[in-house]
């Protein structure tokens, strides 16, 4: 019994959570898109600077981690794909895996572990040295101020982001392509270009800006929640990069799923 | 067992506090404070560690909602208002954190900007020419581009001051100014308190533990023990006194800091700095 009512609790917290990040990400929204008719007016500049820290600085290293992912794709597909012949089916398998699913993915784990961690430790210090009660104070919403442009920053730059890693994707799996499976460059893009329907490239978009407003949502949530004392902001980092690895997943199952049924007409 | 009785509101008085009470959980903190602040006062709040003085601060400045009670602050009762009209009382009120709490991403000076920036439609010429004027009111001239990690304590407090005057603020709270200064630079810090006092006429809460700063400041104290005033009047008053709490504090009467452990833990469970809760009051 004692294990029922364990799991009982899991669950309420669980829903508990899940509200909360649906009440901040209902707030966020209000600061976006009513708000400016009330006289709140958006502070672009802040977002553009979260923006650069989001998208611009991540792109060295997602460029090097989405190669060598678009590499590893062509060599495991090439392994199946060569006992049949059909090896020079590889540019096909690497450009839908990467557009459908390996793109928003993998740039949605560089941010959170960029980015995630980087909302839930700002935030969470602020919230430590009393700089969040005194946004407050000066009646400055905290969320308007500190959650809103974060939103914003990562809606924008995560399908950026991955139409780049989709890109640096199909280049690493050309580097296989064209060592080893007879492609010339050019012949590779076009036939992985080829193989791509717009549906997969939408598909893998959508999933990302979902990707991103559940990044945010919980690193700033776990900042905001954060208890007293620098070791408390060290817990939430973790967990924020935890709970976001997680419900990015969950995400991308639903996602996933939803465009494979609404695909069967 | 306070020594004073409110009056009754009239237009010399800035705050009223009608039979507060405040919870954290389960745990009433605040069991029915209730006193004015008159226009243009420094009252000081004494307390010891766990006395509710931090809470009853917090509470003031809207940071915390009462359980039940009134505060009366301009002729509003702001335990009833939405968080809309809470924001037009706090952008007539400035807080000093125990801390500074400057925001450690922006400069001196776009810290004190802040709450022009967001709040008025001044130009940032006009901007500029107030934050100025305001650091050179705490004595930190010159100091707005410097970054809040490159200021000593000292200089962080006063900081901390021109941004809660930047907005002109009626009502000016402190949390602990004194905290973590030393005795020297404390005192610079109460010499600019008794300055504003004097400038500006402004009314000023003060919670502080630290009695000599009390005494340089203070028009009135009161004395807060266990979520309960004790005493209530002007500094000689208070020194005068004969109750046994207000002599134990005054004359720095130790005791033993706990009894027991459930004591240790209940007062642990006070302080709001240890709490870990979201703070999710906003439309």
């Amino acid at each position: 019994m004692q294990f029922v009512s364990q799991i009982g609790g899991s669950v309420i917290n669980g829903l508990a959570y899940f509200g909360s990040l649906a009440s901040l990400g209902g707030r966020a929204a209000y600061y976006t898109f009513v708000g400016p008719f009330q006289g709140k007016p958006l502070r672009l500049q802040r977002a553009v600077s979260q923006a650069m820290d989001v998208g611009v600085r991540a792109l060295p290293i997602l460029s090097l981690i989405t190669f060598f992912i678009g590499l590893i794709l062509a060599l495991q597909a090439a392994y199946e794909l060569r006992r049949f012949g059909a090896i020079e089916y590889v540019s096909t398998a690497v450009a839908v895996s990467m557009t459908r699913e390996l793109g928003p993915l993998i740039t949605a784990i560089v941010v959170i572990g960029r980015s995630g961690s980087a909302f839930a430790a700002e935030i969470g210090t602020m919230k430590v040295t009393e700089e969040i009660d005194a946004l407050e104070t000066m009646a400055i919403s905290p969320v308007q101020f500190l959650v809103t442009p974060k939103f914003l920053a990562m809606i924008m730059m995560l399908p950026c982001l991955t139409i780049w890693a989709n890109t640096l994707g199909i280049l690493g799996g050309s580097l296989f392509g064209v060592g080893q499976a007879g492609f010339t460059l050019r012949r590779y893009i076009a036939a992985s270009i080829d193989s791509l329907f717009l549906r997969d490239i939408v598909s893998g978009l959508i999933k990302s800006v979902m990707f991103g407003i559940t990044i945010t949502a919980v690193g700033c949530l776990e900042g905001l929640s954060t208890g007293a004392g620098a070791e408390q902001v060290g817990r939430s980092t973790t967990r924020a990069v935890v709970m976001s690895i997680f419900l990015v997943v969950v995400v991308d199952l639903v996602f996933t799923a939803l465009f494979f049924f609404l695909s069967e007409h | 067992m306070p020594e004073e009785i409110p009056d009754s509101l009239d237009s010399q008085t800035m705050i009223s506090l009608r039979d507060l009470r405040v919870n954290y959980g389960d745990r009433e903190i605040l069991h029915g404070i209730s006193f004015d602040v008159r226009h243009g006062e420094t009252l000081v709040i004494l307390g010891g560690s766990g006395s509710g003085k931090s809470t009853l601060l917090r509470t003031l400045v809207g940071l915390e909602k009462p359980t039940s009670g009134e505060i009366w602050i301009k002729g509003k009762n702001i335990a009833a208002l939405s968080e809309s009209e809470l924001d037009e009382i706090r952008k007539k009120i400035g807080m000093s954190f125990q801390g500074g709490a400057l925001f450690g991403s922006m400069t001196v000076g776009e810290n004190v900007a802040l709450p022009l920036r967001e709040h008025t439609n001044l130009e940032d010429s006009t901007i500029e020419i107030v934050l100025r004027l305001k650091l050179e009111q705490v004595g930190l001239e010159g100091f707005e581009y410097y970054m809040p990690s490159q200021l000593s304590g000292g200089m962080k407090k006063r900081a901390a001051v021109a941004r809660a005057l930047a907005m002109d603020p009626e009502i000016l709270f402190f949390d602990e100014p004194s905290a973590g200064l030393d005795p020297i630079i404390a005192a610079g810090i109460d010499q600019l308190i008794v300055e504003l006092k004097q400038a500006f006429r402004m009314t000023i809460i003060v919670v502080t533990h630290e009695l000599a700063s009390a005494y340089l400041i203070a028009d009135r104290m009161v004395l807060i023990d266990k979520g309960n005033i004790v005493a209530i009047g002007t500094p000689d008053a208070m020194r005068a006194s004969t109750q046994p709490r207000v002599r134990q504090f005054f004359d720095r009467v130790p005791e033993p800091e706990v009894v027991r452990e459930l004591d240790y833990l209940q007062m642990l469970t006070e302080d709001p700095r240890r709490r870990s809760e979201s703070t999710e009051r906003r439309p």
